[in-house]
């Protein structure tokens, strides 16, 4: 049974009746207990959970303590390529828009990974727009190959591969996939993904299960917040990676919870509240302990620094959304970011708070 | 009863060891050693950052003490093995704790794969300290492919819910020569206590101390628990009875004229 089939077993489901039935004991007892179920997940990320953030976010707190420690693992993006054969609404690399496409070259990305392994950052995190032709599999690997030496830890986000291609970049020396499915809901997925080849919704939410069949050693899921009702995408990413990790329990597993931010030509963007954020991260991490919860520079620094007591235990620094951002600042941005600081200032950050910045977690074998 | 603590062929005088990992800060690390006179500490060979951008774990590490690098984040033997092979080139020396895990929900060891790779290790010369589920025929085989100890745990690792494997973890100290540490879900300074009265060699305790909020005082205690349990243990435990001794003992007849 793949994903989809389970998805689609919620995908009339009643949510406003789950939703409207929670009250204060439930929550109580729902932190109290060792194993929180599915049902007891939809309690917690119900409307009606909501004046009760408090208690959620201690328990979620003692989680993490328990699972991670007083500390934040630190990464950040390169981006390679914003070459892009889609039409995605919501992207600043729409193929529609008249934006300087840039692809780096081999020398371009060992400059720019000197420039990164500068600040000292181990964990790198590859991206591409979503274009075969521009970026195959082969520039793909390439790059990886050219920047094993200077990064302990190589994630790809990129288009959904094939599992024989995730195996080829595995064995090229990448150890992370982060793939998010933007939006769970198919209605939307098509509306949201005019054409190009990630119309094709199933392919896409195959993907992390492709590369775990193929020995990946962490994945990364995450819906874009604001494409869809946030409660219910939250719900079937919860769901999503449940599925995952029990039939991979060998993969590490993590969250992303993107929201989306105004980019080049976006006109649909649901403004998502701090509120709902935090309740909807807790809720997570409630619900899977044991995940990785990652926050991104959409965030700015002041929400983000409230957010380390709250269960996130990886985050981006030093970061540029744009081609090349890093050796000169001309290429465009994918999306706005919000914290601008530098690794160092992220660093202070975390310390300020009470929690050790890692910079290395893994070790290439 | 009173013998030594002698691992790899050193003798070890703390029974307490600790480990590296969940600090808010890599100094108090030095502290914690300090006040708890560890001898042995573990750190993950994935924290370790060999280059000179960052600071380096290793630094935090007392140059007396003995490293025991593991190999969290392996799944299989051969990732164990590479791990601890990259160890030692790296001037880690032969000491090497294997984890070998591949189930990330609640990180249990799996023994098969722990086996293999102890085998192999120890026969390259590494002193194997192989952290596993407590089980008396995986213990045996450890001890059959060289291992220096086992290292059976308490409980799933970072629960700190103290002593719950007791039955199983006393039977393998009964039953098997080399030294028994108990490592990972030891909660609280009487469970450490427990176990060393149970009659452990020793205890790895790392979140119980790492995640208090007085790390190095919660190692002081620890260090205290841990003697305490272990002179308990050597000067023989008087015996727990459920039941009053009979005030009519039913053999008494045996002593009369019948």
């Amino acid at each position: 049974m793949s994903f989809y089939n389970l998805f689609k077993h919620y995908s009339d489901f009643d949510f406003e009746k789950r939703f409207s039935n929670v009250n204060e004991g439930d929550i109580r007892r729902i932190i109290s207990q060792e194993v929180v179920s599915r049902d007891d997940f939809l309690k917690l990320i119900s409307p009606k959970a909501q004046p009760y953030l408090e208690l959620m976010a201690k328990k979620a707190r003692a989680l993490s303590l328990k699972h991670f420690g007083k500390a934040v693992t630190l990464y950040t993006p390169m981006y390679l390529s914003n070459y892009c054969n889609n039409k995605c609404v919501y992207c600043s690399f729409n193929a529609n828009h008249e934006i300087r496409r840039r692809r780096l070259i081999e020398n371009e990305i060992l400059k720019e990974g000197d420039i990164i392994a500068q600040t000292g950052l181990k964990h790198l995190l590859i991206l591409t727009g979503s274009s075969r032709q521009a970026t195959p599999v082969k520039y793909i690997k390439r790059a990886v190959e050219l920047l094993k030496d200077k990064f302990e830890s190589i994630a790809i986000e990129i288009y959904p591969l094939h599992p024989f291609e995730y195996k080829q970049l595995i064995e090229a020396g990448v150890d992370g996939l982060t793939i998010y499915q933007e939006v769970y809901n198919e209605e939307q997925y098509k509306k949201v993904h005019p054409s190009g080849p990630k119309r094709d919704y199933i392919f896409r939410l195959n993907a992390p299960e492709s590369a775990c069949q193929e020995k990946i050693s962490t994945v990364n899921i995450g819906a874009l917040l604001g494409l869809h009702d946030i409660r219910k995408e939250i719900f079937y990413l919860g769901l999503h990676g449940e599925y995952l990790s029990k039939k991979y329990p060998d993969v590490e597993m993590s969250f992303s919870l993107p929201r989306l931010k105004k980019a080049k030509g976006s006109y649909f963007y649901n403004e998502i509240n701090n509120k709902d954020f935090v309740q909807l991260l807790l809720a997570l991490r409630i619900f899977l302990p044991f995940f990785s919860i990652n926050i991104s520079t959409r965030e700015n620094a002041s929400f983000r620094r409230h957010l380390i007591h709250l269960g996130i235990n990886k985050m981006s620094a030093g970061v540029s959304t744009a081609v090349g951002g890093h050796i000169d600042q001309k290429g465009a941005a994918q999306f706005e970011i919000d914290d601008h600081g530098t690794v160092n200032n992220v660093k202070m950050m975390i310390r300020e708070e009470g929690f050790q910045p890692v910079m290395k977690d893994w070790v290439r074998i | 009863m009173n013998k030594d603590l002698i691992i790899g062929g050193k003798k070890i005088k703390n029974r307490l060891l600790t480990g590296t990992g969940k600090y808010a800060d890599k100094k108090i690390i030095e502290k914690v050693i300090d006040a708890s006179n560890c001898e042995v500490v573990t750190m993950a060979l994935r924290r370790v950052d060999f280059d000179k951008t960052n600071e380096n774990i290793l630094d935090y590490i007392p140059k007396s003490c003995t490293l025991l690098p593991n190999t969290s984040g392996a799944r299989t033997a051969d990732e164990a093995v590479r791990i601890a092979r990259l160890s030692r080139a790296a001037d880690c020396g032969n000491w090497v704790k294997i984890e070998v895990i591949s189930d990330m929900k609640y990180l249990l060891p799996d023994n098969e794969e722990t086996i293999k790779a102890t085998k192999i290790l120890a026969d390259e010369g590494f002193v194997v300290l192989p952290y596993m589920n407590p089980d008396l025929y995986t213990a045996r085989k450890l001890v059959e492919a060289g291992a220096a100890t086992v290292m059976p745990l308490g409980a799933p690792i970072g629960t700190n819910k103290g002593l719950k494997t007791e039955e199983m973890i006393k039977i393998i100290i009964e039953e098997i020569d080399i030294p028994v540490i108990v490592d990972a879900g030891i909660g609280k300074p009487s469970d450490a206590c427990k176990a060393m009265e149970l009659g452990a060699d020793a205890v790895l305790v790392n979140t119980a101390i790492a995640t208090s909020d007085d790390p190095v005082k919660m190692a002081k205690a620890f260090d205290l628990a841990v003697k305490a349990g272990r002179i308990a243990y050597e000067s023989k435990l008087g015996e727990m009875s459920n039941q009053a001794v009979a005030s009519s003992p039913l053999t008494n007849f045996l002593n009369e004229a019948l």
